[in-house]
C-alpha cells in the first residue's frame, strides 16, 4: 500500500504525510486518537457523574441548618427502609410501568406484524414513518396535547359526553396512564416491527406444509421468535415510565417515584442526598430487568 | 396465509393504534386556530391572532435562541465525537469494544430522572473547584452527552455497509491515509454524518427532562413551555408555540429520512438510541 511503500524515512517529506505514516504504523496512536476523546468525554462527564449520584446518596442532610454534610452515613437508606411510603410510591409505580408496558405492546401488535407481514414495500416504509414521527416530536406538546384532549369540556369528555357520559380523567392515574402508554407507545412498536421482519417466510410455510393453522403457527412458531423483540421493546416502555417525573404532576395528581425524587432534590424540601438514594430505587429495578431481558436474549433483537 | 377474519382484525388493530398515534397531535394543530382561550371543544375557528402574539413575545424569543444555540453547540460536539467513537469501532478489534456502544446509550437508557439528577450532581460538585455553573455550558455538556449515541449509531450503520474494497482500491492507487480518508471514506459517509447531526439537533431542541436540571435561570424553548403549560391565560400560545414545535422538528426528521434512504435509518437509531446496546 502506498504508504507503506513509502516508508523508507527521509526528513524531506511533508508533516501531514509523515504524520499519517506514523499514524498508519501505530494503531495504537490511531486508536487511541479516534476513540479516546469520546471515551474520555463519556467517564469524564457521564460516569463521573453517576458516581457523584452513588456517593451523594451517602451524605445526609441537617434539618437544621438545611445543609449537606458530607460524612458517610447509611440514614437515608434507612430511611427509606422504614418509611412505607417509599414502598408505596415504588410499587404504584412498578405497577404503572407494567400497566404502560402492556398496554403498548397490546396496541403495537397489530401495527407491526401488519407494516411487517402485510403490507406493500411502499405503505410498509409510510407505516414506518408514521410511527417514528410522532417520536420525535416534542415531549411537553405530546403530553400537552392530552392535556387538552382531557381537561374538562375537552374532545374526550365531549366524545363520551353524547353518551351521555363524563369520564372526568383530568387529574386521575389512569389519565397518567393513557399519557404515558402514547408517548411511549412509538419506542415500543419499532422493535417489534423489526422483530416480526425478522420472522422467515419458509419457518412459516414448513409450518403451514406440516398441518398446523394460522393460530397455532402463530402460537407455535411466530411467537417464540419474536419474543426477543419484544423483550426488547418493553425495555424502553418500563425504563421511561420509571423515569418520568414531568408528566405526572401535569396530568395528575399521582405521587409516582420519579417526580418524588424531583420534588425532594428541588423546591422546599431540597434534599438532595435522600433524592440521590431513592433514585437507586428506578436504577436498581432497570439493573434487575436489564438482567432478566439479557437472559432472554433481548439485546441481540436490538 | 392467515385467515380472512384475523387479517380483518390487524387491519382494525392497526388502525386504531394509528389514530391513537394521530389524533392528538391533529388536536395541537387545530386548536392553534382557536379564537377562544378556554380549552373547550368544540374550538371557535380560525383565527391567527395568536401567531403574531406569540412573534411579539420577547421572552419566547429569547427562550428559541437560547434552544438554538445549545443544540448547535451539543451538535457540533457530538458530531466530532459520536464519528470518531464510530471509526474506531469500526475498523479496530479491541478489548471492550461491545462496552463501548454500551456506555454511549447509557445516559438515554437509564431512567430519565437518574441521569438528571446525577449531572445535575456533579455540576454542584464541580463549581468549586472548576467553576462550572448551572447554565448554557451545563445544558450543552449534557445535551452532547446523550447526543453522541445518534451520531454514532447513524455513522456506525453505514460504515458496516460500506464495502472494505472501496478504501483499498484507493490505496492500491496510491492514495494515502488521509486522501482515501477525504475523497472515499469521507463522500460516502457524508449523508449518514449530516442526518446524524439533524437528529442530535432534533433531540437536543426537545430535551427538557435534563435540562431542568441544569438550566439554573437560563430558559429554553421547552422550559418556555413547561412554565406555561399551567397558566390557563396563555394556553393560546402555548396552542401556537406547540404547533410550531411539532413542525420543526418533523422537518429534519423528513430530511434525515431521505439521507437515510428510507425510514429504516431513522428508525433503527431511535430503536436503538433508547435501548441498552
Amino acid at each position: 500500500m502506498a504508504t507503506a511503500s513509502a516508508a523508507p524515512s527521509s526528513a524531506r517529506r511533508p508533516l501531514k504525510r509523515r504524520a499519517s505514516a506514523f499514524l498508519f504504523r501505530h494503531r495504537g496512536a490511531q486508536l487511541t486518537f479516534t476513540l479516546g476523546p469520546t471515551l474520555s468525554w463519556m467517564v469524564v462527564i457521564y460516569l463521573f457523574s453517576l458516581a457523584v449520584l452513588l456517593v451523594s446518596s451517602f451524605w445526609t442532610l441537617n434539618p437544621l441548618t438545611a445543609q449537606v454534610e458530607h460524612t458517610w452515613s447509611l440514614r437515608n437508606y434507612q430511611t427509606i427502609l422504614h418509611g412505607s411510603v417509599y414502598w408505596r410510591v415504588t410499587f404504584r409505580t412498578v405497577v404503572l410501568a407494567a400497566a404502560v408496558t402492556f398496554t403498548d405492546v397490546l396496541l403495537a401488535f397489530p401495527l407491526a406484524y401488519y407494516a411487517a407481514r402485510m403490507a406493500s414495500p411502499r405503505i410498509r416504509n409510510a407505516l414506518l414513518f408514521a410511527v417514528v414521527m410522532p417520536l420525535w416530536a416534542n415531549y411537553l406538546v405530546k403530553v400537552f396535547a392530552w392535556k387538552t384532549m382531557l381537561g374538562g369540556d375537552g374532545p374526550v369528555d365531549a366524545f363520551f359526553g353524547v353518551f351521555g357520559w363524563h369520564p372526568g380523567l383530568s387529574s386521575s392515574i389512569l389519565s397518567l396512564w393513557i399519557v404515558l402508554s402514547y408517548i411511549w407507545l412509538p419506542y415500543v412498536i419499532l422493535p417489534i416491527l423489526a422483530a416480526f421482519e425478522r420472522v422467515p417466510d419458509s419457518y412459516l410455510e414448513a409450518s403451514g406444509d406440516l398441518g398446523a393453522r394460522s393460530g397455532r403457527t402463530f402460537r407455535k412458531i411466530v411467537l417464540p421468535l419474536v419474543m426477543p423483540g419484544v423483550v426488547a421493546a418493553t425495555i424502553f416502555s418500563f425504563s421511561l415510565t420509571l423515569g418520568d417525573y414531568l408528566a405526572a404532576p401535569l396530568v395528575s395528581k399521582t405521587l409516582v417515584l420519579g417526580n418524588m425524587i424531583d420534588q425532594l432534590a428541588g423546591g422546599t424540601a431540597n434534599n438532595k442526598p435522600l433524592a440521590a438514594a431513592i433514585s437507586m430505587i428506578p436504577l436498581a429495578i432497570m439493573g434487575i430487568y436489564l438482567l432478566i431481558a439479557r437472559a432472554m436474549h433481548a439485546f441481540e433483537a436490538l | 396465509m392467515e385467515s380472512r377474519f384475523v387479517r380483518i382484525a390487524v387491519r382494525v388493530g392497526a388502525g386504531l393504534t394509528l389514530a391513537f398515534l394521530y389524533v392528538p397531535l391533529v388536536i395541537v394543530v387545530v386548536y392553534a386556530f382557536n379564537k377562544s382561550v378556554s380549552g373547550s371543544w368544540p374550538p371557535q375557528l380560525f383565527t391567527l391572532k395568536w401567531f403574531s402574539v406569540a412573534w411579539q413575545d420577547a421572552t419566547l424569543k429569547g427562550a428559541l435562541r437560547t434552544s438554538v444555540i445549545a443544540a448547535i453547540c451539543a451538535t457540533g460536539i457530538a458530531l466530532v465525537l459520536g464519528s470518531l467513537a464510530s471509526f474506531a469501532v469500526h475498523k479496530f478489534a479491541f478489548f471492550g469494544r461491545d462496552a463501548v456502544s454500551f456506555i454511549l446509550v447509557l445516559p438515554i437508557a437509564l431512567p430519565g430522572i437518574v441521569t438528571a439528577l446525577a449531572l445535575s450532581s456533579a455540576v454542584e460538585s464541580s463549581r468549586t473547584s472548576i467553576g462550572l455553573t448551572f447554565g448554557l455550558a451545563a445544558i450543552v455538556l449534557g445535551h452532547a452527552t446523550f447526543c453522541v449515541v445518534v451520531v454514532y449509531n447513524n455513522v456506525v450503520a453505514r460504515l458496516r455497509r460500506t464495502p472494505g474494497s472501496l478504501t483499498e482500491a484507493s490505496m492500491d492507487l496510491g492514495g494515502d491515509g488521509p486522501t482515501t480518508f477525504r475523497r472515499v471514506t469521507l463522500p460516502n459517509l457524508r449523508t449518514a454524518i449530516i442526518a446524524g447531526a439533524l437528529l442530535a439537533f432534533g433531540l437536543s431542541f426537545d430535551e427538557i427532562v435534563v435540562t431542568k436540571y441544569l438550566a439554573g435561570t437560563v430558559l429554553t424553548l421547552p422550559l418556555w413551555i413547561y412554565g406555561n403549560i399551567q397558566r390557563p391565560f396563555n394556553r393560546p400560545i402555548v396552542n401556537v408555540v406547540a404547533l410550531v414545535v411539532l413542525v420543526v422538528s418533523i422537518i429534519p426528521i423528513y430530511i434525515a429520512q431521505h439521507l437515510t434512504g428510507t425510514a429504516q435509518g431513522v428508525a433503527s437509531v431511535e430503536a436503538e438510541e433508547a435501548g441498552p446496546g
